[in-house]
């Protein structure tokens, strides 16, 4: 059917196909994106699977992501390295979490990891400060911001210790009607 | 849902390396617990919690430690743990995968398990389960590759349906996409979408209930219009009656006399003289086109009402809404940087006001400041009422002056017939300026406040107004024998709302600016005024009024009003962003908007519909013009079309025999009453007995956690 491509054989298609949210076509077209990101990096020939990977500086810079506050934490937390350098695959993971299909669950423990500065699988006061000046673009005030971090604690905190674990988290999330549709990039 | 399970750790000096096949990314996290034993790390991790949760598909072995041990104090910033947690952050952030020594069996179970748990499943069922699992896609694939190649061994014709499902999966992929690329696209269709977008963003809640609720007005209106339009409006123009045609001047677009008295606009061109016989009967079209109106208005009042009520009593009330709002307000798809800033614009209005809500501190005062405040509020009430008082006095004077006059058949000039709604507008011009004196007098605390006792005190003075102009119109106008009272009444309305648009125009252009230049210059504030919603909502309900109220005198008013509505927006929004700066205490404005069509509802369209059926029941119609002439009362009119058309088509008999049988039988409409109550008062019980449950369930969450605290401690008690 179509035109016959070089970029991939058929398994590892079917395979992007059953393991992501996304159809062939797609997945050839984010490798298009892929490639542009850094031609001299990216090979087109991805049918013996080539180990690369592009830097972060990089990926931040693609249109969808540029004026995205939490930018380098979404990249970040798709890599296996921590330091959001993606391969391939991590980057179609990511796009795939971030799609209309993924459902609520699969975001939720994303979410999480991203609004998860420290990387303790807490999310704790700072990140909530961070996650906040991100959001606001300091436009509160440090009282304002302590405040809303205090009674956000003290909302969705159900065991008791001060910070939000992954329960507490998708507990809240559960309330938010639109977090399918804002928690959403699409490509 | 799944709940995700959380498991303690062991130390990290008993964690070994392992670069095995199974890639599964189980991030293991070692914050070193300072004082347990490996014993009872062991124990917790064999809680029923951790390995129940093994043998299902969907889950992640996120692994970190949850609980702070009682004895110890809160590790800061310690430096021991500094140094832990940046060697768990290498460790965490390597290439490898860990796992520690009693976990080390469950890693390579935990990837069997999963494998195994995918090979139970149908294809589709298990593609599904795999796209869901939160692994890295490398994972995902060595994962697949394992599960099918094994289920295709056993099963050849598995391999012939994925054929099937593909095409199936394709098309709801597809069909998902166009779906939401068209969402974006439906939502911008809504009239001035983006114009509310930016002006919710800087200046807040209550501004933009403001702004809403003059859009659902033009839509009503536009409803009117388009009803009366098709039934009287169109039917009449294209039979006009013979009649002399004055001559046309200016002055008529103000006073509505004139060339205007014998035109479409007013009550008495309509009649049924020149339209074709027996097929379209003008007092029939006349009167069940103004009752369908009321009774569509009133339907969408009372849905619109009852959706508001509804927010504000839904189960999970919004004392819980700031974290959900941080978490899941900000949009991902938004790319451009205008976007972006007014998306966090919105957000940090809507966190202040939020905050603004939560701490609602009231200092404590003193008996004699609480007296002093008391005092200055009775002085400015009754000050606000005597004024009000002094103002429905002066109209009704001048009404009743305006109108004897007529009876001399001494048709007054042109100009005098303008001193009535000139009246009438600047008092409704100067006294929302004293009741915002009176306000600032009082100083109330939180705007909230200040807002509602302005809206009420603007609703009490356009109650005051309309009541003594109808009481004019209805009781002394027939009496006077006017020749065409009907239409008199309907010029007197369009002149009354042409005035108000004008005087509205001027203040809007010339007043909100001229304040703002006096208040920063002579005043020396440093912020620009605040947007006065009472008093433009209050204008809004007003014009609202008098155009139902005219609809049945004046069929083409609502056109008047809807082209005063759209110029009104756009002059509104302009002088908001010149003259006006949003609110220095942002507050809250959930419960606006039920507010405004509350009001809408309750004195503004009742009274009307009270005022349209006392006129239609009990006052004869005038003999020389209108669809009415020569009967009793307008309802005759209706009741003899009625059985007209019962004649004319005998299936409508039966119609009119339910009609007296049900609606008109006073037991069925008190049985159909208790019911719709007793379902409102269960409906309410279920939303009391939900909350209480999620309350209880809640506090129980929380003494579950002090459980696992306390027992944790004591098993490390036991081990020392």
């Amino acid at each position: 059917m179509g035109n016959k491509q070089t970029i991939f054989t058929d398994e590892q298609l079917d395979a992007y196909q059953d393991c992501t949210f996304f159809t062939r076509k797609e997945i050839l077209r984010l490798h298009g994106r892929y490639h542009e990101l850094a031609p001299h990096l990216v090979p087109m020939d991805y049918t013996n699977e080539p180990d690369c990977k592009i830097p972060l500086a990089l990926i931040v810079n693609m249109p969808e992501l540029k004026e995205n506050p939490f930018r380098n934490r979404i990249v970040e937390s798709f890599s296996e390295d921590g330091m959001g350098n993606l391969s391939f695959n991590e980057f179609v993971d990511m796009f795939s979490v971030l799609s209309e299909m993924a459902p609520r669950e699969l975001k939720a423990i994303y979410a999480f990891k991203i609004y998860d500065f420290n990387v303790d699988n807490y999310l704790c006061k700072e990140d909530l400060e961070k996650t906040l000046n991100k959001l606001t673009k300091e436009e509160l005030t440090p009282e304002e911001v302590e405040l809303v971090c205090e009674k956000t604690i003290e909302e969705a905190d159900l065991d008791g210790d001060h910070k939000l674990s992954f329960a507490d988290f998708e507990n809240m999330i559960s309330r938010a009607p639109d977090f399918l549709s804002t928690f959403h990039i699409r490509i | 849902m799944e709940v995700f399970k959380e498991c303690t750790d062991v130390q990290s000096n008993r964690s070994s390396y392992t670069s095995d096949e199974s890639h599964d990314r189980e991030e293991i996290s070692h914050l070193q617990r300072h004082g347990w034993s490996a014993a009872t790390v062991k124990v917790l991790a064999s809680m029923p919690s951790r390995t129940a949760e093994l043998n299902k598909s969907r889950r992640v072995r996120y692994q970190a430690s949850s609980h702070e041990s009682p004895h110890l104090s809160r590790p800061v910033k310690g430096a021991s743990v500094l140094a832990e947690a940046e060697e768990i952050n290498t460790e965490v952030r390597s290439d490898l995968s860990y796992s520690t020594d009693s976990n080390l069996c469950a890693a390579e179970n935990n990837m069997d398990q999963l494998v195994s748990s995918l090979q139970g499943l149908s294809v589709s069922e298990g593609t599904r389960k795999l796209r869901e699992m939160p692994l890295s896609l490398a994972d995902k694939i060595e994962i697949r590759k394992v599960a099918f190649s094994l289920k295709t061994e056993s099963s050849f014709i598995g391999r012939n349906i994925p054929c099937y499902t593909h095409l199936s999966m394709y098309i709801s992929m597809t069909w998902r996409h166009c779906l939401f690329s068209c969402l974006p696209v439906f939502s911008s269709f809504k009239l001035w979408h983006s114009a509310l977008k930016t002006l919710s963003g800087r200046y807040g809640t209550g501004v933009l209930s403001y702004f809403l609720f003059l859009r659902t007005l033009l839509f009503l209106n536009l409803l009117l219009f388009v009803i009366t339009g098709l039934f009287l409006i169109i039917p009449q123009a294209i039979n006009p009656p013979p009649s002399p045609k004055a001559d046309f001047s200016g002055i008529e677009l103000l006073t509505g006399t004139g060339y205007f008295s014998d035109s479409l606009m007013f009550y008495g061109y309509y009649s049924s003289e020149t339209l074709p016989g027996d097929q379209y009967r003008m007092p029939a079209a006349y009167f069940f086109t103004i009752g369908f109106t009321l009774f569509i208005i009133c339907i969408i009042l009372v849905y619109r009402l009852s959706k508001s009520f509804g927010k504000n009593f839904q189960v999970l009330k919004s004392n819980k809404n700031l974290a959900v709002k941080v978490f899941s307000c900000w949009d991902f798809k938004v790319s451009k940087k205008i976007s972006v800033r007014l998306q966090s614009e919105k957000i940090s209005t809507q966190l202040k006001e939020q905050l603004s809500e939560m701490i609602k501190g009231e200092d404590k005062k003193t008996c004699m400041q609480q007296l002093h405040r008391l005092i200055v509020h009775l002085l400015a009430w009754t000050a606000c009422l005597i004024s009000i008082f002094l103002g429905t006095i002066g109209v009704h004077n001048l009404s009743g002056k305006n109108f004897n006059v007529k009876t001399t058949l001494n048709l007054p000039k042109d100009t005098e017939l303008l001193v009535l709604s000139a009246v009438v507008s600047g008092i409704n011009l100067l006294l929302p300026g004293f009741f915002n004196l009176c306000v600032w007098a009082e100083q109330y605390e939180s705007p909230g406040t200040r807002v509602y006792v302005s809206v009420f005190r603007n609703l009490l003075l356009k109650v005051s107004v309309i009541g003594v102009l109808c009481y004019r119109w209805l009781e002394s106008i027939p009496a006077n024998g006017l020749e065409c009272w009907e239409s008199s009444v309907g010029q007197e309305l369009y002149r009354l709302l042409v005035m108000d648009f004008i005087v509205t125009v001027l203040y809007t252009f010339l007043g909100e600016f001229l304040w703002r230049v006096f208040s920063q210059t002579i005043l020396q504030k440093k912020r620009k005024p605040v947007f006065d919603i009472a008093r433009n909502v209050l204008e809004l309900i007003y014009g609202q009024t008098l155009t139902w109220i005219g609809v049945l005198f004046a069929p083409l008013l609502p056109g008047v009003q809807l082209i005063k509505l759209i110029v009104l927006f756009y002059m509104k929004k302009r002088s908001l962003i010149l003259n006006c700066q949003a609110s220095r205490k942002p507050w809250r404005a959930t419960q606006m908007t039920t507010l405004f069509i509350c009001i809408l509802w309750f004195p503004s369209f009742l009274g009307t519909v009270v005022t349209i059926i006392y006129t239609v029941w009990t006052i004869k119609p005038s003999e020389k013009c209108g669809p009415f002439r020569n009967l009793t009362t307008m309802f005759e009119g209706g009741q003899m079309s009625t059985r007209h058309l019962e004649d004319a088509h005998p299936i409508l008999k039966w119609l009119s025999w339910v009609y007296d049988c049900l609606v008109e039988n006073p037991v069925f409409l008190f049985l159909a009453s208790g019911v719709f109550l007793m379902v409102i008062y269960f409906q309410a019980q279920v939303v009391d007995g939900q909350r209480k449950i999620i309350s209880r369930l809640e506090k129980q969450i929380e003494n579950e956690g002090k459980d696992k605290k306390f027992l944790i401690a004591k098993l490390q008690d036991l081990c020392k």
